[in-house]
């Protein structure tokens, strides 16, 4: 039987329906996604988990746009997603910020069309939310990779989408930078109310992080399960009900909680 | 560079000079002599401007045809295919080699030259430029169509700023080149220049004092143009490219 990702069609904000990616290179045919149905709602966080390799930043590509499906469909508010779209942004693992723009040159990347008064305040605005304040001025090359993946996500806040599509977006962080990055991006999430999509092989991330989490199989990827996580923020990782649905994640993709 | 190798220089070729004397090279005084009879009587600038407005014209319009073209080539993968295998063809083939087609086109004369220098410089532009927007990463374009970028605005604010570190290193390469170039291109399909006033020094009387004026004179003038294209390497728009992984993360 399929886990049920599906809600009531009319409260989805994203639908998947019977999605399927296959590459062909060479004359040699992967296929990297089966049959994914899944449906997310307005504000929600949900995130995508599965081993590194398996396709979920594959999906997450479709969703944003970028890569055509062989079959299945995506929509978002009703519409079939044909192409980026300055809605909803992507937010890449820190390597999207441009280097030969600033901090402000990044974050005002997206608001060409706006009058320079307005501009300015938005991308001061940005500038403070992700604790930015004094590096305006600075070039990317001199952050670092903490502050950079702020300079991304507040880039991609600027333009005040209805969807964040985050891609790995903590994994090249220290795991101290990391918990510091997940505890802001709750904050701004509390603050801005954006529906998430979030892909992470990070199995404590994705608990501490998401309303739901979509456990994703090895290579081709399908939803193995989606496990709520019914917990309030902030969230008490020494709680008993944190480890009880950690581990059921861990006991889902066969891990063994020792080492 | 620094002064004392320079010194280091001129003390051993004075040493070399008064031990063996100057048959096989003239001493630096004489060849200091030699500028100074240049400057004098107007050669000098007479062949340095020949050789620059050479130099000038042939690589600017390298840059003209050139860098659109690898640009175009770069950003269109089949045209690029198309193209490929002619430019491989033409790479190993020395500029030099067309000379002789240069004067049966162009006789004698400024055009062969500058027709030359624009051969010389035109393929490793055409490649740099092709390279630099083949090494634009994906994620930059990608995030760049995510904000709704149209194709000119994605050329004019991702493209542009992305390839100009690459290209003007290919920029200063290449004029390096046609400063190579033009002066074996003078000592056959012209007769002003500096390449010509060292091989007229030698084929009207042995002069290898200004043989080798010369040959300092080149030298000094193709310093002068690479510091003035590094000039260019140190403005912000191009400086942060050239930051290695290491320096990137101690600042």
């Amino acid at each position: 039987m399929k886990p049920a990702a599906e809600l009531v069609p009319d409260r989805a904000k994203l639908s998947i329906r019977g999605l399927e990616m296959t590459f062909r290179a060479e004359g040699k045919e992967t296929r990297v996604l089966h049959d994914i149905d899944l449906d997310v709602r307005e504000g929600e966080l949900v995130c995508i988990l599965g081993p590194s390799g398996c396709g979920k930043s594959t999906l997450l590509n479709i969703v944003g746009g970028f890569l055509t499906p062989t079959a299945g469909s995506v929509t978002i508010d009703g519409e079939p997603v044909s192409g980026p779209d300055p809605r909803r942004i992507f937010v890449f693992q820190e390597r999207g910020v441009f280097p030969w723009l600033t901090v402000e040159g990044n974050i005002g990347f997206g608001l060409g069309r706006l009058p320079e008064a307005e501009r300015a305040k938005r991308i001061a605005h940005y500038v403070g939310l992700v604790g930015l304040t004094g590096f305006e001025k600075a070039y990317p090359q001199e952050l670092s990779g903490g502050m950079k993946q702020r300079v991304e996500v507040a880039r991609a806040l600027a333009v005040n989408p209805d969807m964040l599509y985050l891609d790995e977006p903590f994994g090249a962080l220290d795991s101290i930078t990391r918990l510091v990055m997940r505890s802001e991006l709750l904050r701004i999430w509390g603050a801005e109310r954006k529906t998430i999509l979030f892909v992470t092989h990070d199995i404590d991330e994705s608990v501490q992080l998401a309303d739901r989490v979509i456990v994703m199989s090895a290579r081709p990827a399908t939803i193995r399960r989606v496990v709520t996580i019914d917990l309030p923020h902030p969230r008490d990782l020494s709680s008993r009900r944190y480890l009880e649905l950690r581990d059921g994640i861990f006991e889902e993709i066969g891990l063994a909680h020792r080492i | 560079m620094s002064c004392s190798g320079l010194v280091m220089l001129l003390v051993l070729w004075s040493a070399a000079i008064a031990l063996a004397g100057n048959t096989l090279l003239p001493s630096p005084w004489s060849v200091a002599a030699a500028i100074a009879e240049l400057a004098q009587k107007g050669f000098l600038v007479k062949h340095v401007v020949a050789s620059l407005f050479r130099v000038t014209w042939g690589y600017l319009m390298a840059v003209v045809v050139g860098v659109p073209l690898g640009i175009f080539l770069g950003w269109r993968r089949r045209a690029e295919m198309a193209l490929a295998p002619l430019l491989e063809l033409l790479r190993p083939i020395s500029p030099l080699a067309w000379i002789p087609i240069a004067i049966l086109w162009f006789g004698v004369g400024d055009l062969a030259a500058i027709f030359i220098i624009f051969l010389a410089s035109i393929l490793p532009l055409i490649l740099t430029a092709m390279n630099a927007v083949g090494s634009v990463t994906a994620t930059h374009w990608n995030a760049g169509r995510n904000f709704g970028l149209s194709p000119v605005d994605l050329a004019r604010k991702v493209l542009a700023p992305a390839i100009l570190p690459q290209l003007i290193v290919g920029l200063r390469l290449t004029l390096g080149i046609a400063w190579l170039v033009v002066v074996a291109a003078e000592m056959i399909a012209v007769n002003s220049g500096l390449g010509f006033l060292i091989i007229d020094a030698r084929n009207a009387g042995n002069r290898y004092d200004l043989v080798v004026a010369g040959m300092v004179l080149i030298g000094l003038i193709g310093v002068g143009l690479d510091s003035a294209m590094r000039r260019l390497e140190r403005l912000p728009a191009a400086s942060w490219g050239y930051q290695t992984p290491v320096e990137a993360e101690a600042a």
